[in-house]
């Protein structure tokens, strides 16, 4: 079902800076045939090429778990990091810090995100750190063999049968509250929503999280399951249909009065959200709060940009970090002159 | 002048003055604003030309709890704790008994005349002060009448000590620095002190400050502020942490620093990111992240915030991202003596984490050392791609020390083998973890080098020397090899121990940090006497280099001095020597744990007695 990396067709088309899409492709996947996670790694590479993106100035950064192997599936030409169990966001905090020039693109999990790296994720949110973070949520626990997740909904089951009794954790929810300037939920079978939130993803300037279903083939694809294909098929529920402009294109389409809504992303970019069948505006925080509480109660499987705040400070505006990458600065910016010591020596003396 | 006699009260005989040579202890409570005093008594001594030291000892509590804070002057410069207390300034109702019941005989006791502290011994020299009343003369302000009872003590111990007034003066401006209201009611409290120990109170003791010349050009600092400013001035430009007491003032202070001296004066624009993570994990996670990509980052922490670092600390090791950690050790986890000192963290941080895991340590001694190892930290972790830990310890990073003042850093930092855009252009290629060199340390290229060598995919132990995914067993084992390799290179770069040593000498002692000062008082001790001569080796970090065994056979008897109770570098000296039984058989431990930084007399005793017991 899901196309794997090393399976999309090689194509000769070159992009706005010369590369074919060959040239963002990563390693051999070895997840399992029809993993979820391949299709998303597969819409990366898309994005990425699309986009035009320079590989060098990509960091791809993960945890530990099945998504987080993804990082070597694309973007070989991109320095990655694999770190441990639930902490990719603060590597993902120190690699920005040190070099702002760089687009941080975190991959990771629901046990990785919502249950050990909790803490990381909650304050990588409230610092709206400039990274893209996707979390490729199964529900269930791969690497140790079909564990429940944290994400897990109340009352879907195991391949043994085993019930979850806990309520989930809504990793969206979570992102819109505590500070997230770009919240979007996604599914894996489909494709083309998923490249246009990532792409909408690298035009925006803070904290971008994708929750994205992504079918664990092999654990939880089941009937009761409600993180199969068969159930995401036969549930996903557009909010809107989502289009993205990025800033070196023209706009051509027209849209007629509210049919839909242009949002101006940092870069210049646009995101397209043509309307369905409700009237719904990602830039109000309250009512995306709202729609996802309604989704809950309703226990709807909605898709789209859940928010958007384009203006909001990052991180690194609140720091007040100077232009140039903190890492290459020279040592006559880094070390202050002998004078300075000399002073602060005379105030202890 | 020193040989001036003066009679004790209490006592008939006649005592020779004691000049330059005593420690004050000063007991209050804590929250009470006793520091800016304490911080002026000592400061008007050192502006006397006589060594000071300072000691904060300190309950875990915001207000209410006894604290207590030794000074020390020394006209030998010994600036280690004194174990003995000459006198005593008791402020605190609630332990004045018991501190009054553990002094020597022959001390003397300043305190508030109500407690009626005379009748508990008489073998002591009181002098009460009415501090309370007193106050009522300074100021109407309740609130500010208990802060200025603490300046009326250093008025009262300023003439019983025979301190020139205008040094206290002196240090009271530049205690309080531009604050004119401060600085004039706290020179009226002084006053009010110094008039009334002139008026009421017939010196009775030994103890006195004479002007000496041993201060010119000296500083006092405390080791965190050296730490910062060393770290600032090696060019750090990510800093990240989570508070932890004794360790936040090094970051503290650091951001001060940082403000200061390290804003792009063009744009206005701060060439440094400090943050507060969330806790010690993300903090060492950030260290890594940043490095990773190029930066000189660093955090700060104690022991409980080594230990949670353990996992990150380990993949720093094996995928080879440098990184420095400050480890201002404490006493053991949780409640209990988190404020109180210790070398307890030596064995555990350096074999930290996981599977085979060993780090480069670095010990500083004195403030001079914390600000000279904040750059060299940085050099050894980049040169070595490998997290390294500065071991500093709540008594040289929380407490006043003398100092010469710091040399600026001359060096180029060492940024390590990092190959950029031309250099893989020259190359042609690159692997991550391939040998070239033979000392076992790779070449590393950063995120965001434009070249299409330089990308590579970072991951724990399992990879090829291109840095490819494997769990081959050959290749793991190759890795494991390699670092080892590396961590032997690293022997001849790490700072390399500090001897003294003459022939001869029988008794050789070991020691690292803080211990330094009190081994350096106790050879004395043990030349004056009793007629034992010493040689010494100050360990400045791990791994050793070959001069320890060479000092080990040079001596018969080998005494390892160490602040933790289970002779945590002894084990690691054994284990470095341990092919040789005969030296092995030589070494000696001389323990101190109570949580009280350790004094000279202690470690002299122990060696005596087991000097005493060798036959």
């Amino acid at each position: 079902m899901a196309t794997t990396v090393d399976e999309a067709p090689a194509s000769r088309k070159t992009n706005r800076i010369g590369l074919t899409q060959t040239d963002y492709k990563g390693k051999p996947s070895t997840l399992c045939k029809g993993c979820g996670h391949d299709s998303i790694s597969s819409q990366l590479v898309k994005a990425f090429f699309e986009y035009g993106i320079e590989p060098h100035r990509v960091a791809k950064l993960s945890g530990i778990g099945c998504s987080s192997k993804t990082p070597a599936y694309f973007l070989n030409r991109s320095h990655g990091f694999n770190a441990v169990h639930g902490r990719m966001p603060s590597i993902a905090t120190g690699c920005v810090l040190a070099n702002r020039e760089l687009i941080a693109v975190g991959v990771s999990g629901d046990g990785d995100t919502a249950s050990i790296g909790i803490g990381q994720f909650v304050h990588l949110l409230r610092r709206n750190l400039p990274v893209v973070y996707i979390v490729e949520n199964n529900g269930v626990y791969g690497l140790t063999k079909g564990q429940f997740s944290a994400t897990a909904d109340l009352g879907s089951k195991l391949k043994t049968g085993v019930s979850n009794d806990l309520p989930a954790i809504d990793l969206c929810g979570l992102a819109v509250e505590l500070g997230a300037t770009y919240v979007a939920r996604s599914f894996a079978g489909d494709p083309k929503q998923v490249v246009a939130l990532i792409q909408g993803a690298f035009g925006h300037s803070g904290t971008a999280v994708l929750d994205i279903i992504s079918p664990c083939v092999t654990f939880n694809n089941h009937a009761g399951s409600t993180k199969s294909y068969t159930w995401g098929k036969d549930n996903e529920e557009l909010i809107h249909e989502v289009d993205f402009i990025p800033h070196f294109e023209d706009i051509e389409v027209e849209y007629g009065e509210g049919e839909a809504l242009s949002v101006e992303l940092h870069d210049g970019s646009h995101i397209v959200l043509k309307k369905l069948e409700r009237d719904y505006d990602p830039r109000n925080r309250r009512r995306a709060m709202e729609l996802l509480a309604e989704a809950h109660e309703k226990q709807q499987f909605l898709t789209g940009l859940v928010y958007v705040d384009p203006k909001e400070k990052t991180f690194l505006d609140l720091l007040n970090l100077v232009d140039e990458p903190l890492a290459t600065l020279s040592v006559e910016r880094v070390r202050p002159p002998r004078s300075a010591l000399e002073e602060i020596m005379e105030t202890l003396a | 002048m020193s040989t001036e006699t003066l009679v004790g009260e209490s006592k008939s005989a006649v005592r020779p003055a004691i000049v330059n040579d005593f420690s004050i202890q000063v007991a209050t409570v804590n929250g009470s604003g006793s520091q800016s005093s304490n911080n002026v008594l000592m400061r008007s001594i050192f502006q006397m030309g006589v060594p000071v030291s300072g000691k904060n000892l300190f309950p875990s509590n915001i207000q209410g709890l006894p604290t207590w804070f030794t000074i020390r002057a020394s006209k030998s410069s010994y600036v280690a704790r004194k174990r003995e207390v000459d006198l005593l300034v008791a402020m605190n109702p609630q332990t004045a008994r018991e501190d009054v019941a553990s002094l020597g005989p022959g001390a003397a006791v300043v305190y508030e005349e109500t407690l009626g502290l005379e009748k508990t011994r008489s073998d002591l020299v009181f002098y009460p002060v009415p501090f309370s009343d007193l106050a009522k003369e300074v100021i109407d302000e309740v609130r500010l009448r208990k802060l200025l009872a603490n300046m009326i003590y250093v008025g009262v111990v300023g003439h019983l000590l025979s301190i020139d007034k205008d040094e206290i003066h002196a240090a009271v401006e530049k205690q309080f620095k531009s604050k004119a209201k401060a600085v004039e009611l706290n020179v009226k409290a002084v006053e009010i002190g110094f008039a009334y120990a002139e008026k009421h109170l017939t010196k009775s003791d030994p103890l006195r400050v004479e002007r000496m010349d041993a201060t010119g050009g000296k500083i006092l600092i405390d080791g965190n502020a050296a730490g910062a400013l060393g770290s600032m001035f090696a060019g750090v430009t990510v800093v990240t942490w989570y508070p932890i007491t004794p360790s936040s003032s090094l970051v503290e202070q650091l951001i001060d620093y940082l403000k200061a001296y390290r804003i792009d004066e063009k744009t206005g624009k701060a060439t440094f990111a400090v943050v507060q993570a969330e806790d010690e994990l993300a903090a060492i996670g950030m260290v890594l992240g940043a490095a990773w990509a190029g930066a000189r980052s660093m955090t700060s922490t104690s022991g409980p915030g080594i230990s949670l670092m353990a996992e990150f600390v380990g993949l720093g090791y094996y995928a080879e991202i440098p990184a420095v950690i400050w480890d201002i050790q404490r006493v053991g986890p949780s409640t209990g003596l988190p404020t109180r000192t210790a070398q307890g963290d030596v064995l555990s941080t350096y074999l930290l984490s996981h599977g085979d895991t060993k780090h480069i340590l670095l010990f500083p001694s004195s403030a001079e050392e914390c600000f000279e190892f904040g750059g060299t930290a940085f050099d050894l972790a980049e040169r070595f791609q490998t997290p390294i830990f500065v071991m500093s310890d709540l008594d040289l990073g929380m407490n006043i020390w003398m100092s010469d003042p710091f040399s600026y850093p001359d060096k180029p930092l060492d940024r390590g083998k990092i190959l950029d855009a031309a250099a893989l252009e020259k190359a042609k290629k690159f692997a991550r973890y391939r040998d070239i060199d033979g000392d076992g340390i790779p070449y590393r290229t950063l995120p965001g080098t434009r070249h299409p060598l330089a990308a590579y995919f970072t991951r724990g132990s399992g990879h090829t020397a291109d840095a490819e995914y494997s769990e081959r067993p050959d290749v793991y084992q190759e890795n494991l090899d390699r670092l080892a390799r590396k961590f032997e290179t690293a022997r001849r770069y790490v700072p390399g121990p500090v001897t003294d040593e003459a022939d001869g000498n029988e008794v050789g002692i070991i020691a690292f940090g803080t211990s330094h000062w009190a081994v350096l008082e106790s050879r004395d001790q043990l030349r004056a006497e009793h007629d034992v001569s010493t040689s010494y080796l100050r360990i400045r970090a791990l791994p050793f280099n070959d001069e320890l065994a060479g000092f080990v056979e040079r001596h018969e008897r080998i005494y390892v001095v160490e602040q933790n109770r289970d002779a945590q570098m002894l084990q690691l000296v054994r284990m470095e020597l341990a092919e040789n039984a005969a030296l092995v058989a030589r070494l000696r431990s001389v323990l101190h744990y109570d949580g009280l930084p350790i004094d000279a007399r202690s470690v002299t005793d122990e060696i005596l007695r087991q000097e005493r017991s060798k036959g």
